[in-house]
């Protein structure tokens, strides 16, 4: 494994003066079928506080098929943090293949030179951040949960959790530009739009010839489920692990999920097991998720696990063993029997609503309806 | 046909601990084993063994032990291992990883025509996924990534079709032989190594080669001077909350009516959709 410290490494380097003509963050904005996936809008707040710190523009790269999508979207980017927009626009890009996005994204990089080029830890953009950074010969950091500058060499502090999450380390591109760096969604916060940000937009006309494509996309068919989405997006999330013992105890999580309008998310090991859909795994190898309310319920708390609820808001465990490391890095602990302690819970969330209601009801159906 | 797996041997990473005084990592008693991700690559590759009678090289790259990763590969019915090991790979990143597996690749289909080279979605030490993108944009193969299943493929004109993942749903594509494709986990379980299979792989001989047998004459590009990045620091996670503050000693009931109130204090939103349904 090629990660050892080299601490010696770090000496202050003169950056070769073909390279130090690169400046500006980019970030490259992926979209399907006309939606963009958010850690475009989480990696634009991110890249303007970066760009604060190196006194340099923030560019956002939006490719597609149809112009009109392509705009609506760079209006966003913009009131997103983008003050320059690149946007390519071509039938060869309706949908997303490997080699027209790279073909776009190498000439659009060789063209204007940023120093920082940024992409989501997607399966699309994984895909084209290893093929660009193949194509230009640099360093691209994989899956980073934290990103910082040295401001001494302007270079990119890339951290990423590896050996499972149970290390971090932070990653250096040193004499080669740019800098390139994927990073996991839900990591960081998606900013407040403001729509009176001001930008420009760059049409960028390049000549893509569609012969030269050899993959061509025949079909699309839509997950419907969506599960994973309605996981990154619930303010309250219930996670089951081992500790549930069996599949079917899934029920009382998915109930109690429901009345506290969330969802329920899980471990590799209950995934693993059949007992939940992969699409709902929490973690290094699942998602990582930032609900307002973590309720992790059977999880002894693995570092795996760990590195895809630290950014909920506030974390609740419950566990039949008191020294479950989870613990350690919970708000707020139960030790006992979730047996007990969900069914319990849903008693007092029903009682709540339904105290709710027939207090409303007391002042008057009219009001009740109101709500 | 001729197909390559890329795998590699890793540390069992769900066995690893950090030392909690110094943060390292304690890989003392931390089995290696095959990446469990190119399991499922390589049982697809073995699934166009049984239709098609295809040709199935492993390859590797790795220190001289990597050869048990390999020789696991052979028992489940893989025909030939290559180990690409050699002193000047140390210290590779994927960028330079990618260069020395591409080199070696020439070097196999000059001897023996590649069609499809499978590799993981990626390892489970490195996590990256970095390293088969990188192999097939350097060789000029069409590159496929995540796929989930492979539909069909013309032998004789070259095509195939697979599914392959993406955010949304499922990407139904055409493409051409040769090809790198990696290989989504969870729909085929790799089968049991079956006992001839195993025999042969204790005896096979797995071909070590070093940078000159891969045809690497440009040490300029492997290793750490091939390898644009470097690692900085490496530390265990710190987490800003915690411990817990421990809820006990009443009724279950009078427990969770303390918790819900004190997430309702905190988030009064939550508090507010909870009781939307009263509706």
């Amino acid at each position: 494994m090629e990660e050892k410290p080299k601490n010696q490494k770090r000496k202050k380097l003169s950056l070769d003066p073909r390279l130090s003509e690169y400046r500006g963050i980019w970030v490259f904005i992926e979209q399907e079928e006309a939606k963009v996936h958010p850690v475009g809008w989480e990696l634009l707040g991110k890249a303007r506080i970066l760009a604060k710190f190196l006194e340099v523009d923030v560019g956002a790269v939006v490719f597609g098929g149809n112009q009109a999508v392509v705009d609506t979207i760079s209006k966003d980017a913009v009131a997103y943090g983008a003050d320059i927009v690149y946007q390519v626009v071509d039938p060869s890009l309706a949908d997303y293949r490997s080699d027209p996005f790279t073909e776009c994204l190498v000439q659009l990089v060789k063209k204007y030179k940023p120093e920082i080029l940024l992409l989501g830890a997607t399966s699309l953009s994984r895909d084209l951040a290893s093929s660009v950074a193949t194509f230009l010969e640099t360093g691209l950091t994989a899956d980073c949960t934290e990103l910082t500058i040295d401001l001494e060499n302007r270079s990119l502090e890339a951290t990423r959790p590896t050996f499972g999450g149970s290390l971090l380390c932070t990653i250096l591109t040193l004499n080669y530009r740019p800098q390139m760096a994927t990073v996991r969604p839900g990591v960081f916060p998606i900013p407040l739009p403001n729509t009176d940000r001001k930008g420009t937009i760059i049409r960028e006309q390049l000549q893509l010839n569609e012969a030269n494509f050899i993959t061509k996309v025949l079909g699309f068919i839509p997950d419907p489920y969506k599960a994973s989405e309605k996981l990154s997006r619930a303010d309250v999330v219930i996670g089951g692990g081992r500790g549930l013992k069996q599949a079917s105890h899934f029920s009382l999580l998915r109930e109690l999920a429901m009345l506290l309008g969330g969802e329920v998310g899980g471990t590799r090991p209950v995934v693993q097991a059949g007992w939940l859909e992969a699409e709902r795994q929490i973690g290094q190898t699942g998602k990582t998720i930032r609900p307002k309310v973590y309720i992790a319920v059977g999880i002894s708390g693995a570092v795996q696990h760990r590195v895809g609820i630290e950014k909920a808001g506030m974390i609740v465990a419950i566990n039949n063993d008191p020294n479950a490391p989870i613990f350690d890095y919970a708000d707020i602990g139960i030790v006992g029997d979730f047996l007990e302690i969900i069914p319990a819970m849903i008693r007092v969330v029903k009682n709540k609503i339904s105290s709710t209601y027939d207090c409303l009801k007391k002042q008057g159906v009219g009001k009740a309806e109101e709500l | 046909m001729h197909v390559v797996i890329l795998v590699k041997q890793v540390p069992d990473s769900s066995q690893i601990r950090v030392h909690p005084q110094t943060g390292t990592i304690m890989r003392q008693g931390v089995p290696a084993i095959l990446n469990p991700y190119d399991l499922f690559a390589l049982e697809k590759a073995l699934e166009l063994k049984d239709a098609y009678g295809s040709f199935l090289t492993v390859l590797s790259m790795g220190p001289l032990q990597a050869e048990a990763a390999l020789r696991k590969a052979l028992s489940y019915g893989a025909d030939e291992a290559i180990l690409l090991s050699d002193r000047a790979f140390a210290g590779s990143d994927t960028l330079a990883t990618s260069y020395a597996l591409a080199a070696a690749l020439k070097k196999i289909d000059s001897c023996r025509k590649i069609d499809i080279v499978f590799a993981g979605k990626q390892t489970i030490d490195g996590d990256t996924g970095q390293v088969g993108p990188g192999v097939a944009r350097r060789l000029g193969l069409q590159l496929l990534t995540y796929v989930q299943e492979i539909k069909h493929i013309d032998y004789e004109k070259k095509k195939v079709l697979v599914h392959r993942k993406s955010e949304k749903g499922i990407q139904v594509v055409s493409s051409q032989l040769p090809c790198l494709m990696t290989i989504l986990d969870g729909h085929s379980a790799i089968r049991y190594a079956s006992l001839p299979n195993m025999i042969r792989a204790a005896k096979a001989p797995v071909k070590i080669w070093n940078r000159m047998d891969a045809g690497i004459e440009d040490i300029s590009k492997i290793g750490l001077k091939g390898s644009p990045t470097v690692v900085g620091k490496v530390f265990a996670p710190q987490s800003s909350r915690g411990p817990a503050e421990m809820m006990e000693g009443e009724e279950p009931e009078v427990l969770c009516s303390i918790l819900l109130e004190k997430l309702f204090k905190k988030y009064p939103e939550v508090e507010k959709e909870v009781l939307q349904q009263v509706r």
